[in-house]
């Protein structure tokens, strides 16, 4: 799938499965996805869709009550039957994270510079303590902040601010995947834009691979190459970002893409387009596609065939996993 | 018909030792019967204390809410009745929601609160009021949902019992704040249309607060855009979204994701601290025109960094507050014809 041969990172046929009091929940299932060098890949998807699961799988950070099955190949390696001190040295300087809520995740009590440090440190520990904060006063004017912020607490910095200094931290390693988790949740649509071109620049000048998940199909669709869109744990659609937004195939991925309204178009005015319903609960997944409850297009298969991933007849850039698309 | 307003509106917070930050500063409103206006702006613009400001929840540093034309009655019998014509519903409904409460106690709170089972006219009783506010929200069968409690509902389900409490009072406004914006985004689009059906079967107006700029567009019949306290563009939706005037609405407009063909115009910074708003137009410091000098080649910069603005007027037209968009009214009214 990526242009230039072995790709950065890729899932092979990977399936997570949550083991809990009432039985085994699949949140994830049989996901191929790959993420090149310079290249940004979506994920896209509502609240529990799997794809925040998806992405703890790549640093092996899903919680223990998961169970996984496939393989997450990060550079040839398979992160989840690594040995643990490859592990250690893949977390943060091979791939690193951007959780989403910035204000929960960094700790309140401690400069941002020091917590910036903190993984150079862990990594690099025959650096002197002048390197390190050059280096820390470098990554923060890499993502748009004075130097001088380091000396900062979290709370005297505002959401933009502590966003960039999140990404600044997972570039603290010089690592080459990032994975961001909703980096721009619960921002202003004028600091979104900021942060977003902070992490577009980066990819651009860094040739690092960037794995984007976001319930928002419009931010990806503005910045990624490619998007994958989720439902009940699956891949449902695969295909080039502007054509997964603005002509999907799949019937999820066009709920999903019409419930961002484009703003000036006729058609949206006083017309909200939403999906009646809601997502399936995955331990009651309902048989056939997971998707026929909603779907708006189905028919009498679709109760008792569940979809694979097929290619339209026009053309194998795109995929999509509906008894509509096809032949394979 | 007006039916609540704000003139000259101001809110102030602080003052004892710490700098005074004036969350709204000076701000008029108008949402007519059966209207559905947003009010839109970033974290910060303000929109939240003047909606707080609109319900009677802050008393205003300056100017009034206006209810029907007249001074809103702060007497807390008067404030009583009041509430029951404009209810608010707030975002985040799974904090909004008691968890200790079923979905009927939470319907019901309002009503028993206001013995509107005594006063109705139908001589409904209260269960019957429930289940009829549930119906109204989208719920239905509402019999099935009374002993639900809020962890047992989805998220859309949630915002729409929020609703119906709302619903139950028989307002005739409903203030919404940022109703949809912690829902999932194929559920937004219900709960949005379910405004506009109790808009179209109810008359029910809705002044809903947001920063979403796709939801103006889905939904409302007018559009304030706010910024530091103040309303800098306000006017039909279609004209102010299709045709922005305001340097901050172009901006704002341009960094939606959605909209294709339109340059990103990415300001700089953050919408400043309320305590130490700038002089002269108080979007100067971030202006793309001041920084670009089209506003010096227009001969108004100077305004912009020492004439303070006057206070958007409410019309029934596209109303801006922009020095340089004044001036480039007056010449494009004094250029000669043809030229």
């Amino acid at each position: 799938m990526s242009p230039t041969g072995t790709p950065l990172l890729a899932f092979e046929d990977v399936s997570v499965t949550y083991r809990t009091s009432g039985g085994e929940v699949p949140a994830v299932r049989d996901v191929d996805l790959t993420v090149a060098s310079g290249e940004v890949v979506g994920v896209a998807g509502e609240s529990g869709c799997g794809k925040s699961t998806l992405a703890s799988t790549i640093l092996r950070l899903q919680p223990p009550t998961a169970k996984v099955t496939g393989r997450v190949i990060f550079e040839g390696e398979d992160v989840q039957t690594m040995k643990w001190g490859a592990l250690r040295a893949l977390r943060w300087a091979g791939a690193s994270m951007v959780f989403q809520g910035a204000l929960h995740s960094l700790n309140p009590v401690q400069r941002v510079g020091a917590q910036i440090a903190e993984p150079i440190e862990l990594h690099q520990p025959s650096l002197t303590e002048a390197r390190v904060r050059s280096m820390v006063g470098d990554l923060l004017e890499q993502v748009g902040l004075p130097a001088a912020r380091a000396r900062a607490y979290p709370h005297q910095l505002s959401g933009g601010q502590r966003q960039r200094v999140m990404i600044a931290m997972a570039l603290a390693c010089g690592p080459r995947l990032i994975v961001a988790d909703e980096p721009t949740t619960a921002l202003d649509v004028m600091v979104q834009a900021q942060v977003l071109g902070v992490l577009e620049g980066l990819v651009r000048e860094l040739d690092v691979g960037l794995l984007m998940i976001s319930h928002d199909l419009s931010v990806l669709a503005e910045l990624c190459d490619r998007i994958a869109v989720m439902y009940a744990g699956r891949v449902i659609e695969h295909g080039p970002a502007d054509k997964v937004f603005s002509d999907p195939l799949h019937p999820y991925a066009a709920a999903l893409s019409a419930s961002f309204p484009r703003i000036g178009d006729p058609a949206a005015r006083y017309a909200p387009a939403g999906l009646a319903g809601d997502p399936p609960d995955p331990a009651e997944l309902p048989a056939g596609c997971s998707f026929h409850p909603r779907c708006p297009k189905r028919f009498d298969q679709c109760d008792t065939v569940e979809p694979e991933l097929r290619w339209p007849a026009e053309t194998r850039s795109r995929e999509a996993a509906c008894l509509l698309v096809g032949p394979s | 018909m007006t039916l609540l307003e704000a003139r000259g509106l101001r809110v102030e917070f602080g003052g004892r030792g710490a700098a005074t930050a004036r969350a709204v500063d000076g701000v008029d409103l108008r949402v007519a019967a059966g209207e559905i206006v947003a009010l839109v702006g970033e974290s910060g613009s303000g929109k939240t204390s003047l909606a707080r400001a609109l319900l009677g929840l802050e008393v205003p540093a300056g100017g009034d809410v206006y209810l029907d034309g007249k001074p809103l009655d702060r007497s807390a019998r008067a404030l009583k009745a009041f509430r029951r014509r404009v209810q608010l519903v707030l975002q985040d409904p799974a904090g909004a929601l008691n968890p200790r409460h079923t979905v009927y106690d939470s319907v019901a709170e309002g009503i028993r609160l206001h013995d509107l089972a005594a006063q109705d006219p139908e001589r409904r009783t209260e269960a019957e009021l429930v289940a009829a506010a549930l119906s109204s929200a989208g719920l239905r069968p509402p019999e099935r949902l009374f002993l639900r409690y809020p962890h047992e509902l989805s998220g859309g389900q949630r915002q729409r019992v929020l609703i119906a409490g709302a619903l139950a009072m028989a307002p005739e406004l409903l203030v919404a704040d940022e109703p949809v914006s912690s829902l999932d985004a194929s559920i937004r689009g219900e709960v949005l249309a379910l405004l506009l059906a109790l808009r179209e079967q109810l008359g029910l107006g809705v002044l809903v607060v947001t920063h979403d700029l796709g939801l103006a567009w889905n939904i409302a019949d007018r559009i304030a855009v706010m910024y530091l306290g103040r309303v800098v563009e306000a006017g039909p939706t279609e004209e102010v979204l299709r045709d922005p005037q305001h340097p901050y609405t172009k901006a704002l407009l341009s960094v939606v994701p959605e909209i294709d063909g339109l340059e990103p115009i990415v300001l700089h910074g953050e919408v400043p601290d309320p305590t130490r708003i700038p002089a002269g137009c108080r979007f100067h410091p971030r202006c793309p025109a001041v920084a670009d000098g089209t506003a010096a080649s227009a001969g108004v910069v100077d305004a912009c960094l020492g004439t303070p603005l006057e206070v958007l007027p409410v019309t029934s037209g596209h109303e801006v507050s922009c020095h340089l968009v004044a001036a480039q009214k007056i010449s494009a009214s004094t250029a000669p014809k043809g030229a």
